[in-house]
């Protein structure tokens, strides 16, 4: 069988050793009653050759986005990542170890860890993270959860411009703590704050930028959450900070995201990996697991899993989270392409994100009176919101076009914003070429050069 | 392992090393347009590292690490299984790994099937018919069902049945979910066979009850024989029986919880179907739950209709509790593993996982205490004698032994209701020198602990580092370089 060493013989003298005459006597203290006759109606096994043909064929299904010019956004982006990453990814003392609860034998992954703490902190300009989240949907429910806590107070204030399955999974989580969701809605793509936040609000959530690809005004959030003694959250687009400036710098509380930019597979949407990072006073409220620096008995600089006392593990129903297995490998993944990356690096993906995504921003709408900015006024950074004037059925047909001449692109924003008929994103990375936003525009313009002759 | 001190990063940097370059940034188009405030005036402070130098620091740091490729890994209740390379190698193709998690059905419907098909083989496995793929880990599949279990109840008009009752033995996110998810945890007591008591248990039934978490196999390693009866009174009280299915491994093939009485369950992929630990995640936490609670299951599930495989919502789904569709790749290798060993391959894992915990049960009994001395499943809980504890020695000592011994130690003081705790978990890819090995490593340290050996309180000591001060990790925290 595969994977399984034992051999028959083995078997036999191993049975003896325990004093039993078959296996089947092992399986003695489950009732025979509820044990399952026959095999399960599960296909017989493979090969590894078969299997790997009959994957192969599964996956010829499938026409990856990432292989081809992709302007596909909303929280995940075709971002690029040196061999080195995947190479590090497989080395097999990282790949199948477990959660290094014996320092003594983990010291490889503990420093990792402490190292992806300290350069997630300095991208979100704050003074600690902890060891990865799920992913930013998650991360964001849990820095709400935390607000709640820290400041007793059962409302939070959540702009519609967050991802709109993070506002899912928060009303999803939030629902059972009788904590109430208020969302302030998006007005010509930035958010309108208006009166949502008063004194009962335990926190303000922002999402930089924001699903409609918009730069949000940080300052206006430290401002509302400030005057009613709220925490500020940032949900945050990592690579942004290559060119924007930190929310913990700007006086956030809790910056929160999704790190699949920082060299994670898109990977038909995971696992991504969740960061999260708060002020050291908040330490013994945070979720999830954290590494500490400390010594040895010789003295020597060791790491070590800290604040335990948080956890489920020790405080069981009393833990600040239910998070026991995080999404450990995925970090390492950002860690390694941080520190890839260096300051020259961030800097230069986030410019070309945004290069790309203003040369796209003034030739589509060139190209065709069809298409417009969708928010003209506001500044965007590496996705760009743009209305079709024939609304959604337009927007499905460049969808469509798009497609044939196998380019990845198009969300329309109505499936979640019902106001927005004929809205939709494009997003630009480091991978986009010019030749590839050239091709984009051609076919928007034939598209909609039929359309008006037709 | 490498003993080679390794600086950090950060200590490593030096101004204008580089990695990773791209070419046509330019900073000042790139700015034109963005408000000024929002504008950083220097790039973030990342180290700044040659290529070859960042891959030996990485690779240094690897080999400080015990790992199931490099040594025996039993850590009880984590079944630390060999993971296949073949799924490794699947998923790096690009058909895979460079899907957008909102392209069109039309164009991911390799995806979908792979998905729908793996939602039947769980279905078939644990005999509970709908599935979603959607929880990022085993904790999230328990949060998951449980905020199911909360909209049942509901719609039962039962909304104030707020208890649930776990047994004292159980893992430490069954509780933290139960709070989560809204719900009040009464404890149940293990009796003196290692099994659910079941006078506590009915003295505890009543009208406030939502339901029960129960493990089984439980975390002493001992299958629940009376579970069929458990479920049975627990649905005759109104409530519904969630399964952990952490330790499916041992049953695996062999007994479906749906077919004694389970109604909701989740899977640990990255446990019974061998995708790798990573050092702490990714993991996959699949929940399984009878026909009636389909409808509540989380968004989105993969359906099959004439146009081919797409997402669904269930009519009264709870919602989301995470970005997108669920760990995708992980679900990848579980369902390569699982086309690779098949139905009878599966039924192996589940004997060769029992036998390999016997053997090791039956060789270690004569020298350590082993509390629960029947016939175990996957793993099963010894502690130190009478003898050793007046010598001093703890299951800490032996945990620090074995490590120096190039053992990486089993679960250590879980479950709580074993004092000293240390559950070991073969698995089935052990051979059996492997395992005598570690029972030889295990007979030396009983003999040192009976001693009273002083070497055993310096344990490790051939390891890059010795024990760590952790109370000093708390007293003056350093959590990050740059916070000093
Ligand atoms: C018995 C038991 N239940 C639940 C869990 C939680 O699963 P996960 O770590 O995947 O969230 C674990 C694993 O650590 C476990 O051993």
């Amino acid at each position: 069988m595969p994977y399984i060493p034992n051999s028959d013989a083995d078997r036999a003298a191993m049975l003896t050793e325990i004093g039993v005459n078959s296996v089947d006597e092992l399986f003695a203290p489950i009732p025979k009653d509820i044990r399952t006759d026959g095999p399960l109606a599960i296909d017989p096994g493979l090969t590894e050759l078969d299997l790997r043909e009959h994957v192969a064929e599964l996956g010829s299904w499938n026409r990856p986005a990432g292989t081809r010019p992709c302007f596909l956004g909303g929280g995940t982006y075709n971002h690029d990542w040196p061999a080195l990453v995947d190479h590090l990814q497989s080395r097999t003392e990282f790949l199948t170890a477990y959660t290094p609860y014996q320092p003594e034998c983990s010291q490889g992954t503990l420093q990792w860890i402490y190292e992806f703490q300290s350069m997630i902190a300095e991208l979100c300009g704050c003074e600690i993270a902890n060891a990865s989240m799920y992913d930013g949907a998650s991360a964001a429910a849990e820095a709400l959860m935390m607000a709640s806590n820290i400041k007793r107070r059962k409302r939070v204030v959540v702009s519609a411009g967050l991802h709109p399955d993070a506002r899912a999974t928060i009303n999803t989580y939030v629902k059972h703590l009788n904590i109430e969701v208020v969302e302030a809605p998006l007005v010509d793509g930035v958010t309108a704050w208006g009166d949502t936040v008063n004194s009962d609000t335990a926190a303000v959530l922002v999402q930089q930028p924001n699903f409609l690809g918009t730069v949000e005004d940080l300052d206006a959030v430290t401002a509302k959450a400030g005057e009613h003694d709220a925490l500020s959250i940032c949900s945050l687009y990592p690579i942004a900070t290559g060119l924007l400036r930190s929310p913990g710098k700007a006086g956030f509380d809790i910056v929160v995201g999704d790190g699949q930019s920082l060299g994670v597979p898109m990977g038909y949407g995971g696992p991504h990996f969740g960061f999260f990072a708060t002020r050291q006073k908040f330490v013994r409220q945070l979720p999830g697991r954290l590494v500490g620096e400390s010594v040895d008995t010789e003295g020597r600089r060791a790491y070590t899993l800290t604040f335990a006392t948080r956890e489920q593990h020790i405080r069981r129903e009393k833990a600040t989270s239910n998070i026991c297995t995080n999404n450990a490998l995925i970090a390492l993944r950002g860690c390694v392409h941080m520190a890839a990356l260096g300051p020259r690096g961030i800097e230069e993906v986030a410019c070309l994100s945004r290069q790309r995504a203003l040369d796209l921003a003034d030739a589509l709408p060139g190209a065709t009176d069809a298409i417009q900015l969708a928010f003209p006024d506001r500044p965007f950074f590496n996705e760009v919101a743009f209305r079709a004037t024939g609304g959604d059925v337009a927007v499905t047909r460049l969808k469509n076009a798009l497609a044939a001449a196998n380019i990845a692109g198009v969300i329309a924003a109505s499936q979640w914003y019902a106001d927005l008929d004929g809205v939709f994103t494009l997003a630009c990375t480091e991978k986009t070429r010019p030749e590839h936003i050239e091709r984009l525009v051609q076919v928007a313009s034939e598209t909609f050069q039929m359309e008006v002759a037709l | 392992m490498n003993h080679t001190p390794v600086p950090l990063l950060f200590e490593a940097s030096r101004p204008g090393r580089r990695c990773t370059r791209y070419q046509g940034a330019n900073r000042t188009k790139a700015a034109a347009g963005l408000p000024a405030g929002e504008l950083r005036d220097a790039p973030p402070a990342l180290p700044e590292i040659a290529e070859q130098d960042l891959l030996r620091h990485f690779t240094i740091l690897s080999q400080k690490n015990y790992a199931i490729s490099t040594q025996f890994y039993p850590l009880g209740s984590c079944t630390m299984k060999y993971n296949p390379q073949v799924n490794e190698a699947i998923a790096s193709q690009p058909a895979w790994a460079h899907l957008h998690p909102l392209q069109e059905s039309g164009e991911v419907q390799g995806a979908l099937k792979l998905m729908h098909q793996l939602q039947a083989d769980l279905a078939e496995a644990t005999g509970l018919p709908a599935v979603t793929l959607h929880p990022a880990a085993g904790a999230q599949g328990e949060l998951t069902a449980l905020m199911c279990l909360r909209a049942w109840l509901n719609d039962q008009d039962q909304p104030d049945r707020r208890t649930v009752l776990i047994p004292d033995s159980a893992h430490g996110t069954n509780p933290a979910s139960c709070t989560l998810a809204g719900f009040k945890v009464q404890s149940l007591k293990t009796g003196p066979d290692g099994l659910t008591d079941m006078d506590d248990l009915k003295s505890k039934l009543g009208p406030h009850i939502a339901g029960l978490m129960i493990t089984n196999p439980n975390t002493i390693g001992l299958f629940e024989e009376n579970i069929a009866e458990i479920c049975e009174l627990v649905h005759e009280a109104g409530g519904r029986v969630y399964m952990d299915g952490a330790n499916f491994n041992a049953i695996v093939g062999v007994a479906k919880p749906g077919d004694f009485g389970i109604d909701m369950m989740h899977l640990n992929l990255h446990k019974t179907f061998s995708t790798p630990h990573g050092g702490g995640g990714p993991g996959s936490g699949p929940i399984c739950v009878t026909e009636d609670l389909r409808k509540y299951l989380p968004a989105p599930q993969v359906i099959e209709n004439e146009s081919g495989y797409l997402l669904a919502t269930p009519s009264l789904s709870i919602g989301r509790v995470r970005g997108y569709h669920g760990n995708f790749m992980v679900l990848l290798r579980a369902y390569s593993y699982i086309k690779r060993l098949g139905a009878e391959g599966l039924r192996r894992v589940a004997e060769n996982a029992v036998l390999n915990a016997n053997y090791l049960r039956v060789k270690l009994n004569q020298h350590w205490r082993v509390p629960f001395d029947g016939i175990c499943m996957h793993e099963f809980v010894a502690r130190p004698t009478k003898e050793m504890k007046e010598n001093g020695v703890h299951t800490l000592d032996i945990a620090k032994r074995l490590i120096e011994l190039g053992y990486h130690p089993p679960t250590v003081y879980f479950p709580l209701v074993v004092a000293e705790a240390i559950m070991a978990e073969p698995t089935e890819t052990e051979c059996k020198e492997t395992l005598d090995g570690y029972i030889e490593a295990m007979i030396q340290i009983a003999e040192e602990a009976r001693r009273g050996d002083e070497a055993l309180h310096k344990a490790p000591q051939n390891t890059p580092v010795s024990r760590v001060d952790e109370a000093r990790a708390v007293k003056d925290p350093k959590l990050c370089f740059t916070c000093g």
